[in-house]
């Protein structure tokens, strides 16, 4: 990836080399999402080694383990990874459709309509209770139906933006603000919400805020993971459309692309896959802005790499957040989206100092 | 004849644009679009390769009607340089194989490797082929869009301004580039320009916009004081210095 003046004759081969360095990168982020993953497994109140999982993993382990391995860190492992990838995907090609690099499930309103979703169906559909026997004080008697309401006011902030888009016309500059207001509306909303509700209540949305990849049932899991997989086949297939669309929008149409179906598309299928991991998972910040940044940073703006780098690099980023907010000070596991959003912040700003310096 | 524009009428809302645009252009024909700021000259070439669809009208490729190609067919047949470039992280060698978009299925080909190559050993630009293309300097960037729409092995190439940027050797060399290749692979390049003076030097055929219409259209012989002084409203001379005809305005 570093310039240098290059023999003519080679230049093929040379820039088979340069693409073939970015394939390596992937690949060793591949492995390093699967040692993350089996530390991961290993961290915690019980302590595993990395054998004892391997072992249980090909089903030679000791019954205890397999309880501990299969019911309780595997699924959150593993929900880590698809809720990263898809959260993260979403948002690269977000900020390539919209040619926006603040587009995110956040700036596009999802994520409020989500929250919003859930206050919604904790307080005025009254599924949250008060619950004296547990250590939560909170208990929220029907996830499931926290989830839909979540799903269907995210996929409301959706409707919005996509119905502006392809009838009004709105620019993609336009279609960030639309965004921003519509965040703004469901947060108005969301406090209103909390001003009438009692005290239990409140608290049972703020959890619900805090994004915790505990949260999901194998099944939830299975079902974001197929969805995440569908869209990033989807985006690879359009992968040249991508890069076309990042040399200007006038310059992709010159090159056969239909631009505005590109934008439909992409904005559809990214915004049903945040919408979907928010309304199972709860709200977890700046993976969607961090991965792909620190992505294009690595290897580059060029999508046939920077989709699938971009997807492997949000699993990484969000296990080992999750693997550090659950060993941090254990036994408290911190909520992961806190732990994404304080480490993603700095990490974001030092992102903008070294790639949007002005020259 | 290679590209055949007939009746061409084009209205943004209800502010009209473009009106009955009629102009033919042959192989190995280099066609300059001269004309005022906002007579439509962006505007017509946008129209000929359908990133605007004109209201009324017939634009025809070698016989073949382009209202009835889809995007990726008119792409295989027209490459577009626009007004503004806008540089991404992407190398040289990756802008100029993203011309072969229009030809892609589902990857790229050896093929593919060896036309972007040959392309930017043609436009000298093998010194910065893995350079990032929002490191460059005016002037190399277009050439890497220029090299771009060449790899798409278009029959017709439209260029907005592709001069306006670059110091004077840029400006000579884009422009010997662009004839050269229009002569040898005999197909046909339409060109926005300002400066008269380049356009008379590299240019075999002219159309004056005036007035949302053609002014005059022809070979070198319409650039006459006359004419140029009813389009641009400026009084010039046409001399020829050291046998290069040179518009001097008065």
């Amino acid at each position: 990836m570093k310039q240098k003046t290059i023999q003519p004759e080679d230049m093929p081969g040379n820039y088979l080399k340069y693409t073939g360095r970015k394939t390596i990168v992937i690949i060793i982020l591949v492995a390093l999402v699967g040692g993350m993953g089996i530390f991961a497994i290993c961290a915690g109140s019980a302590e595993l080694t990395p054998g004892q999982v391997v072992m249980t993993l090909l089903g030679k382990g000791s019954e205890n383990f397999e309880i501990v391995i299969w019911n309780i860190r595997l699924p959150r492992v593993i929900a880590a990874i698809v809720a990263g990838a898809g959260l993260s995907v979403a948002g690269c090609v977000m900020q390539n459709i919209l040619r926006n690099p603040l587009a995110d499930s956040f700036t596009l309103g999802i994520s409020q309509g989500a929250a919003f979703g859930a206050a919604f169906a904790i307080v005025i559909l009254g599924v949250g209770t008060v619950q004296t026997s547990s250590t939560d004080a909170v208990l929220i008697n029907n996830p499931y139906l926290v989830t839909i309401s979540a799903f269907v006011f995210s996929m409301v902030a959706t409707t919005v933006i996509l119905f502006l888009s392809s009838f009004v016309g709105v620019t993609p500059e336009g279609m960030i603000l639309a965004g921003v207001a519509l965040g703004s509306l469901f947060t108005a909303a969301t406090t209103l919400i909390q001003y009438f509700a009692e005290d239990v209540k409140i608290a049972a949305i703020v959890f619900w805020t805090f994004g915790d990849l505990g949260r999901a049932s194998w099944r939830d899991t299975g079902l974001i993971g197929a969805l995440v997989l569908l869209a990033v086949i989807y985006f690879m297939l359009h992968r040249w459309d991508y890069n076309a669309l990042a040399s200007g929008e006038e310059t992709a149409k010159g090159l056969g692309v239909d631009v505005h179906r590109l934008r439909l598309g992409g904005m559809a299928i990214s915004s049903l896959i945040s919408a979907v991991a928010v309304a199972f998972l709860g709200i977890i910040g700046f993976i969607g802005l961090v991965a792909p940044h620190m992505m294009r940073r690595f290897i580059g703006g060029d999508h046939r790499f920077l989709i699938p780098g971009a997807t492997i690099m949000g699993c990484l980023l969000l296990l080992a957040a999750d693997t550090l907010a659950r060993t941090i000070i254990k036994p408290i596991i911190l909520p992961v989206g806190a732990v994404t959003s304080f480490l993603g912040a700095p990490l974001f700003l030092y992102l903008l100092s070294r790639g949007f310096k002005r020259k | 004849m290679i590209l055949s524009v007939d009746g061409v009428v084009f209205r943004y809302a209800s502010h009209l644009v473009l009106n009955k645009i009629k102009f033919e252009v042959g192989r190995g024909d280099c066609l300059a679009i001269l004309g005022t700021n906002g007579v439509g000259k962006s505007t017509l070439l946008k129209c000929i390769n359908r990133i605007l669809k004109p209201q009324q009208g017939v634009i025809s490729i070698e016989k073949g009607e382009l209202s009835k190609l889809n995007r990726r067919e008119i792409a295989q047949k027209i490459g577009y340089v626009s007004q503004r470039q806008e540089g991404d992280r992407f190398t040289v060698f990756d802008a100029v194989i993203l011309g072969r978009k229009p030809h892609i299925t589902w990857n790229i080909t050896d093929r593919d490797i060896q036309i972007a190559n040959r392309i930017i050993k043609m436009l000298d630009l093998e010194p910065f082929s893995l350079r990032y293309i929002d490191e460059l300097s005016g002037g190399e960037l277009q050439k890497v869009v220029i090299a771009r729409a060449l790899a798409q092995e278009p029959r017709v190439l439209l260029l907005d301004e592709p001069t306006s940027n670059l110091d004077l050797k840029n400006q000579l060399d884009v422009l010997k580039i662009i004839t050269k290749i229009v002569e040898e692979q005999q197909i046909a390049a339409l060109v926005t320009m300002h400066d008269l003076n380049l356009a008379i030097r590299f240019a075999n055929k002219f159309i004056l916009l005036k007035e949302r219409t053609i002014f005059a259209a022809g070979g070198a012989e319409v650039i006459t004081p006359d004419n140029i002084e009813k389009v641009y409203a400026v009084p010039v001379a046409v001399e020829s210095f050291q046998s290069i005809p040179v518009v001097v305005p008065l």
